[in-house]
């Protein structure tokens, strides 16, 4: 179990390898890599508008307490035998990648559901803030009610 | 008490952390708000929507009845927007 945030991108590769190497009872490693998209949509039937970069900022201190809660609480619910939270802050470029989620365990099922659980709560629950630069200016962007449904889904009770 | 601001809430009301004495009768977040939005024109605007103002108490997401004292670090900010 590890998480972090950090200005610099990660090397999917090889924080996979790091995760997994000698690790042979693991049969299964599902991956999410948030990535910087180059468009909005505003649900309207108008074009798009372009998104030239973005910029991340977060709580330093409660973002890592949140991180790693939201990982012991998937390390509680399905049987890994790894996972990893990389988090990126600061100025991004189109293209550029936000966040990785890594799970690993001995058969498919626990890893892709794990995997999706932690990325569905740490979008609602994880404190980071991302500000879009568009042709009409900077603009923060509004949290969805879509995220907040999808991370009710893992909700107890 | 130490007051961090983050995103929208930072860039209204002018700053992203500040030390305040607050009065004795700032009882709770509910109290605290209140009294912040008095503080002046940015307070006023970064706090007008409190549906979309979020609060954490020594970095522990807050209600509107959690208790605040002078020795705490009280955070405020939009719904968060990571991943």
């Amino acid at each position: 179990m590890a998480s972090r945030v950090q200005e610099e991108d990660f090397d999917v590769g090889a924080e996979i390898g790091a995760l997994t190497r000698g690790r042979t009872e693991i049969g299964g490693v599902a991956v999410f890599i948030g990535v910087v998209r180059d468009f909005i949509e505003d649900g309207t039937e108008k074009a798009p508008a372009e998104i030239r970069g973005m910029t991340l900022e977060h709580y330093p201190g409660m973002t890592e307490k949140m991180l790693s809660r939201i990982e012991e609480e998937a390390n509680s619910r399905w049987p890994l035998l790894g996972s990893l939270i990389v988090h990126r802050v600061g100025r991004l470029d189109p293209g550029d990648n936000i966040v990785l989620v890594v799970c690993a365990a001995a058969h498919r099922e626990d890893a892709l559901q794990a995997c999706s659980f932690l990325i569905d709560w740490l979008k609602t629950k994880a404190p980071f803030w991302k500000s879009e630069q568009t042709a009409q200016g900077e603009k923060w962007v509004k949290a969805k009610e879509s995220d907040d449904a999808l991370a009710a889904r893992w909700e107890e009770g | 008490m130490k007051l961090l601001y983050f995103a929208w809430l930072r860039t209204r009301i002018g700053c992203g952390e500040e030390e305040i004495d607050v009065p004795a009768e700032v009882a709770t977040v509910a109290d605290l708000l209140r009294w912040l939005e008095g503080r002046g024109d940015g307070y006023a605007a970064a706090l007008a929507r409190p549906d979309l103002v979020r609060v954490a108490v020594n970095q522990e997401f807050a209600s509107a009845e959690t208790p605040v004292t002078a020795g705490d670090e009280v955070a405020l900010f939009p719904p968060v927007t990571g991943g």
